[in-house]
C-alpha cells in the first residue's frame, strides 16, 4: 500500500477526533496529532485500535507510544502491512 | 432563606421530545408505548416498553461524530434534556474553544441502574473474550454512575458541584429537592437537576424476572400502563429524560428569566424497611412522614394541595400510594386533590421518572391542566372512592399547590410541593 493511500485512510479515522479543522485542511506528515489536530489525547488509545482494525495489524503499547506526527503513523502502519 | 423558583426545562420522553410536544401529548393522551421485537426474540415476558423516538437523527443534531462514539441511550438523554433546559432558561452552549467556566452553577443529574447497555454490549462480551486491551478509551466515563452529569455539564461549562445522585425510582424527584436545598442554602445560585434513564433491554430483564412488568398487553401496547385500575398487572419499563432549572429567585429575576413555578418544599426520607416496608415495598409512615414534611416545610395546610402528580407505576402498590397521600393530607376520598399518573403515557422511567413526572407537573401546574390518566377506566375496587379526583380525559383547571412524590426500592421517598408562580 502507497504512503498516500495509508495518509487517506488515517484522515479519515482521525476525522472525527480533529479540533483544528485548518490544521486538518492542510494535513502533512509532519503534522503532530496532538499539538495540531488538537485531538483528546485520551482518544489515541481509539485511533490506535481503529489503525489495527482498518489495516490488520497489531501495534503494541511501545510501538503506540511512538506516535506523535501522522509521518509516524504512516510510518508504523507502513512498515507493519509490507 | 432563599426563595428558589423553576427557571427552566427539558424533556426527552418515550411519548414527545422538547416542552410544547410534551405538552401536547400529556393533554393528547398519548401513549409513547410500543412493542419491541427485540424483548419478543429474547422472551420477555413484558415485550413494551417506553422509548424515546428519532433519536438517532436528533442526536446528530446536538452532538459532534466524537462526542457519540462515547455516549451510550442514558447519557445522550441527560444531554439532551439537559441541553434544552439550558436553553429554555436563557442560557447559550459555548463555542467550542471558550474556556469560560460559570462557577456558580452546578448539577445534579439523577440515574437509577446507568449505562448497562454499554456494559451489556461492549464491557463484558469483550473482556471475557480476553479483549480488556482493546476496549477503547470510552468504556469508564460511558459506566461511571456519574456520567449523566459528567457528561452533559462538559458542555456548559459548569463549576459548581456536579454529582449524580442514585435512590432507585426516587432518583429524579430526590434530585430536584436536594438542588433546591443547595439553592436556598445559598450554596449556589443554580442547579440543573433531574433524572435519566437510557434505553436497554439488560435494565428491563431484572424487572422482568421480578414478574413486577405487565404481561399481558403485548399485543396492545396503549394499553399496557395501567396505573390506578383494577387490571394493573404490572409497570411498564420506560426511559428519557427531564431536567429542570433550579435557580434562587433573585437570580432569575435579576437576569430577567422566565419563572414556572417556585420550590415551596421537599423531603427526602427512608422507611427503614420496616412495619411493612422492604427492599421493593414501602413502610407507609415513611410515605406519609415524607408527604407531611414537605408541606411543612413549605408551610401549607394539608387541604391547600390542589393536586398530586402521583408515583402510580400499575403495581399493587397503586392503592396503598392513594390512601398513604390521604392520610398525609388529613382528608378523605370525597375530598381528595386531583391526581393523575404520567406513567400511564410513558411507563415508568426508573431513575428518569422523577425528573420527566416533575417536569409534567410543573408544566401542568403553569398551564392549568391535569392531564387524564390512561387505562383506568375500570378502577381498582380501593380506589373507586376517588373516582371524582382521577380524571380519564384531561381537565383545565386553576391549580396552586402541585404535589409530587417518586417512590423507590430500598423504601425511598421523596416529595416536592411546587406553587404556581405569580400567585
Amino acid at each position: 500500500m502507497e504512503r498516500s493511500e495509508i495518509l487517506n485512510k488515517v484522515k479519515e479515522i482521525l476525522e472525527p477526533y480533529v479540533k483544528n479543522e485548518e490544521a486538518f485542511g492542510n494535513i502533512n506528515e509532519d503534522t503532530s496529532i496532538l499539538d495540531d489536530l488538537q485531538v483528546n489525547s485520551a482518544r489515541l488509545v481509539d485511533i490506535i485500535l481503529a489503525f489495527e482494525d482498518e489495516f490488520d495489524i497489531e501495534v503494541d503499547d511501545e510501538a503506540a507510544d511512538q506516535v506523535g506526527t501522522i509521518g509516524d503513523a504512516i510510518e508504523l502502519i507502513h512498515g507493519q502491512i509490507n | 432563606m432563599t426563595r428558589v423558583v423553576i427557571s427552566g426545562m427539558g424533556v426527552i420522553a418515550p411519548n414527545a421530545h422538547g416542552l410544547n410536544d410534551y405538552e401536547y401529548a400529556l393533554r393528547e393522551g398519548k401513549s409513547g408505548l410500543r412493542h419491541y421485537e427485540k424483548l419478543e426474540e429474547l422472551k420477555f415476558g413484558c415485550q413494551v416498553a417506553g422509548v424515546p423516538q428519532g433519536v438517532d437523527e436528533l442526536s446528530t443534531k446536538y452532538f459532534s461524530k466524537e462526542a457519540l462514539m462515547a455516549m451510550n441511550s442514558n447519557m445522550i438523554y441527560a444531554a439532551i434534556a439537559g441541553i434544552d433546559c439550558w436553553k429554555d432558561a436563557g442560557f447559550n452552549i459555548p463555542e467550542s474553544g471558550d474556556e469560560t467556566v460559570d462557577w456558580e452553577t452546578g448539577a445534579i443529574i439523577g440515574t437509577g441502574i446507568g449505562g448497562l447497555d454499554t456494559v451489556g454490549g461492549k464491557l463484558v462480551p469483550g473482556t471475557d473474550a480476553g479483549k480488556a486491551r482493546r476496549l477503547g478509551s470510552t468504556i469508564v466515563e460511558q459506566i461511571m454512575s456519574s456520567s449523566v452529569s459528567a457528561r452533559l455539564t462538559g458542555f456548559m461549562g459548569l463549576g459548581g458541584q456536579v454529582t449524580t445522585n442514585s435512590s432507585a425510582c426516587t432518583t429524579g424527584t430526590e434530585a430536584v429537592i436536594d438542588a433546591f436545598h443547595k439553592v436556598r442554602g445559598g450554596q449556589f445560585k443554580r442547579m440543573i437537576a433531574g433524572g435519566s434513564e437510557g434505553s436497554s433491554h439488560y435494565i428491563w430483564a431484572g424487572f422482568d424476572a421480578m414478574r413486577v412488568l405487565n404481561r399481558g398487553h403485548n399485543e396492545t401496547p396503549k394499553q399496557a400502563s395501567r396505573p390506578m385500575s383494577a387490571s394493573a398487572g404490572g409497570f411498564i419499563p420506560g426511559s428519557g429524560a427531564g431536567v429542570l432549572m433550579v435557580e434562587s429567585l433573585y437570580s432569575a429575576q435579576e437576569r430577567g428569566a422566565r419563572i414556572y413555578a417556585e420550590i415551596l418544599g421537599g423531603q427526602v426520607n427512608c422507611g427503614g424497611q420496616r412495619n411493612g416496608g422492604t427492599m421493593t415495598a414501602p413502610n407507609p409512615e415513611g410515605v406519609q412522614r415524607c408527604i407531611k414534611g414537605a408541606l411543612q416545610m413549605a408551610n401549607l395546610r394539608p387541604n391547600q394541595v390542589n393536586a398530586i402528580s402521583g408515583h402510580l407505576t400499575a403495581t399493587m402498590a397503586d392503592p396503598q400510594e392513594v390512601d398513604n397521600w390521604c392520610k398525609a393530607l388529613e382528608t378523605t376520598p370525597s375530598a381528595f386533590p386531583t391526581i393523575n399518573s404520567t406513567k400511564s403515557m410513558i411507563g415508568h422511567g426508573l431513575g428518569a421518572a422523577g425528573g420527566l413526572e416533575c417536569v409534567a407537573a410543573v408544566l401542568q401546574l403553569q398551564k392549568g391542566f391535569m392531564h387524564g390518566s390512561l387505562n383506568c377506566e375500570d378502577l381498582h375496587p380501593e380506589l373507586e372512592a376517588y373516582a371524582e379526583s382521577i380524571p380519564h380525559q384531561t381537565k383545565e383547571m386553576d391549580i396552586n399547590i402541585m404535589a409530587k412524590a417518586s417512590f423507590g426500592f430500598g423504601d425511598v421517598n421523596g416529595c416536592v410541593i411546587f406553587k404556581k408562580w405569580g400567585t
